[in-house]
């Protein structure tokens, strides 16, 4: 018996210096993922480039964690801040309600939550306009499409992507009213996320039904549209990181979101020499959180005349003179 | 030529078991060490995260209610001889039925929620695998196909229900509304503060009394024998008067009302609202648990628990020790149901080799034994 005590003693002194060595590494940045996991060169491989750009940049250290399950959350957030890291990042709106509990529980610890709105006085929330973004990538689809028919391939059926969409097709609308919008989703699980091979062969329906332009707004799956696109010799748009350079030729465009940037920020403003700023922080065109994606790779496919219509739009929208019917506010879209 | 001698009951019961699991934990820490750490450290950072304090035993238990409802869902079809593959499905359809007695009961007391939300998700899980179950026995159509598809209608309906009909407006999250007042069950650590934060509710206490009444209806009453019979022999239930079809469809809406009352716990007990993809694996790991406990409630406890202490020591090993990813742990989880899942034979002719070995050396010691 006593025996066992003393190795149960043992077992918690070394817990206990584990513990010590996390707490050494105090005031570093973390940052959790969402359900879809680090490498999604998606949403929260984005996140992970932020954060380790900070990395390389300063030099300084931070740590990750992809949680497997959905009562991880609350506990993740609990760990992270207990053992000391600050700011404390999280990626995706389903953080919302967990991030709202510990929030209150640790004031002295900044949190920052990417695309939900947390109100507590330790928290930053990011939120991005994708329907602005959606637009513009819209009206340069209707813009290079000549047969009056884009396609639209989401990820998962939620509604973020359901304001991706309402975006786009006013975008498109705006240029060619009255413009045919194919809507497809890949799917109702969180796999639908990295699915190139469902998503794929949507974009190949859209194809086949007219359409010209396919806007991928599905994560890891949206390679599948990239590749369908090559293969037909038809466009698609890239969406989240600028994905021109995957399929040259191919990609018309990026809608570019830019999550590695909130990250690095939040970082760079939670550590030490930065100033921490809670509340939210809108990711819009005026300050290039949003924007669409123009490099090299398709500087042949935007025309003079597109890329002047297409900022010409982009203005308005930064001035107010254009309103895009935001989805998530109604739940609509006209 | 010697006959293999059956092991000890013991041995087969406890011995072999404990063996293949040593086996899963020696192979996984040879990966660990693999990729640099010590294999020693994360199999002390693992045990003490899932047993060592409070919080983390609390986490532990939580996920083991989980996996004794759909490992008891899908053992109780096992003994049909039916494989529901669909208890994730049947879990997230049951939902519904939980959340709208949460809702509509939200302003009474939650000793009239708890009866009325297991009665709402039993019979919505149960319808779910109801169909599967009349398909089968009605229509030939293989469970194992209809239950798989089952689940792909359920995310579907779900989806749909979540995104455009139970989400309140103006809210990103795909969630139905919250239930703030008696719709969420009561929390152990509101008693036992030991628990720590831990989402562990009254619903263990369910689980609890799941796994008797199993045990009773499988092996004390006339439905279980019925339902034993027919999983060893279709045409012998036939021909002692049973009718197979009936009882096919009744299985399978036990079977699924038990995998319904992971909605009660989830939607009720830790979440206090329908999320998109509650069920997040607990229906599919439920298949492992059956398995690894033999499709009996002794055995489904027990590797509920070794389940759960997988999924909560697996978050602590991961913060712990970054260089593990969450890869990492499901290479171990998946390491475990091989070794004490497929491969559980892998070791028995050995060990009976070493049985007779050791019997036939006693039988020689003793006087007078009849000769080997």
């Amino acid at each position: 018996m006593t025996n066992l005590k003393r190795h149960l003693g043992a077992l918690t002194a070394g817990v206990a210096a584990v513990a010590l060595l996390a707490g050494a590494a105090l005031a570093d940045p973390a940052v959790i993922y969402d359900l879809g996991g680090k490498f999604d060169k998606s949403f929260n491989e984005a996140a992970f480039n932020g954060a380790t750009k900070w990395a390389t940049e300063t030099g300084g250290k931070f740590q990750d964690l992809e949680i497997t399950n959905a009562d991880q959350r609350e506990q993740a957030l609990r760990k992270f801040a207990a053992a000391g890291f600050n700011p404390v990042v999280v990626t995706g709106f389903a953080y919302g309600d967990p991030l709202a509990k510990v929030a209150a529980e640790f004031p002295n610890t900044n949190f920052a939550i990417i695309d939900m709105v947390v109100d507590a006085p330790n928290v930053r929330s990011v939120v991005f306009d994708e329907h602005t973004g959606s637009y513009l990538v819209g009206a340069i689809a209707a813009l290079k499409s000549t047969t009056g028919k884009v396609g639209f391939v989401g990820g998962m059926d939620i509604p973020l992507i359901h304001k991706f969409y309402c975006g786009y097709k006013q975008g498109v609308q705006a240029i060619t009213p009255g413009a045919e919008v194919i809507e497809n989703y890949t799917g109702t699980t969180p796999a639908a996320w990295n699915d190139p091979v469902a998503a794929g062969e949507l974009a190949k329906a859209d194809f086949d039904r007219g359409a010209d332009v396919v806007f991928a707004a599905a994560g890891g799956s949206g390679l599948g549209v990239l590749q369908a696109a090559k293969d037909a010799g038809k466009l698609a748009i890239g969406v989240d990181s600028n994905q021109n350079y995957l399929q040259p030729g191919s990609v018309l465009t990026s809608m570019v979101k830019r999550v590695d940037v909130a990250v690095e920020n939040a970082f760079k403003d939670g550590t030490a020499g930065g100033t921490w700023t809670s509340g939210i922080q809108a990711m819009g065109l005026a300050n290039q959180g949003i924007d669409y994606a123009l490099d090299e790779y398709n500087a042949p496919l935007i025309t003079d005349d597109i890329k002047a219509k297409v900022d010409d739009l982009k203005a308005k929208i930064i001035a107010g003179e254009i309103v895009v019917h935001d989805y998530s506010s109604d739940n609509s879209c006209p | 030529m010697s006959v293999r001698r059956p092991l000890p009951r013991w041995a087969d019961v406890a011995l072999l078991p404990l063996l293949n699991l040593l086996l899963a934990l020696i192979i996984s820490g040879a990966v660990v060490m693999l990729i640099g750490q010590n294999p020693l450290d994360a199999l002390r950072i693992i045990t003490y995260g899932a047993f060592g304090y409070g919080e983390g035993f609390g986490y532990t238990l939580h996920f083991a209610t989980n996996f004794v409802f759909t490992g008891l869902a899908v053992a109780v079809a096992a003994h049909a001889g039916l494989f529901n593959i669909g208890a994730e499905g049947q879990a997230y359809v049951a939902g519904i039925g939980a959340i709208l007695v949460g809702l509509t009961m939200d302003q009474t007391h939650w000793l009239l929620v708890l009866p009325l939300a297991i009665i709402a998700s039993a019979a919505i899980g149960g319808f779910w695998a109801l169909i599967p179950g009349y398909l089968q026995a009605k229509r030939g159509s293989h469970v194992v196909i209809t239950t798989i598809m089952f689940n792909f209608i359920a995310s579907a309906l779900m989806v749909y229900l979540l995104t455009r009909v139970l989400k309140p407006v103006g809210q990103m999250d795909p969630t139905s509304a919250a239930v703030t007042g008696a719709g969420k069950l009561p929390q152990l650590r509101d008693f036992m503060s030991f628990f720590g934060y831990a989402p562990l509710n009254i619903t263990i206490f369910i689980a609890i009394a799941a796994l008797i009444l199993v045990y009773v209806l499988i092996w004390h009453t006339r439905l279980g024998f019925a339902m034993r019979t027919l999983g060893h022999n279709p045409v012998a239930s036939s021909y002692a008067g049973i009718s197979n079809s009936r009882l096919i469809m009744i299985t399978m809406t036990i079977s699924g009302a038990l995998a319904g009352m992971v909605a009660v716990n989830q939607v009720l007990g830790v979440q206090a609202r329908l999320q998109l993809d509650f069920p997040s694996g607990y229906g599919f790991v439920g298949i492992a648990v059956a398995l690894m406990g033999r499709n009996h409630p002794i055995g489904i406890a027990l590797s509920a628990m070794l389940f759960g202490a997988l999924y909560q020591g697996g978050l602590e090993l991961q913060f712990s020790m970054p260089a593990i990813t969450r890869d990492m742990i499901v290479v171990i989880q998946a390491l475990v149901i091989l070794f004490t899942g497929a491969m559980e034979g892998l070791l028995r002719p050995g060990l009976e080799s070493a049985f007779m070995l050791y019997g036939a050396r006693q039988k020689a010691a003793a006087p007078a034994g009849p000769g080997s």
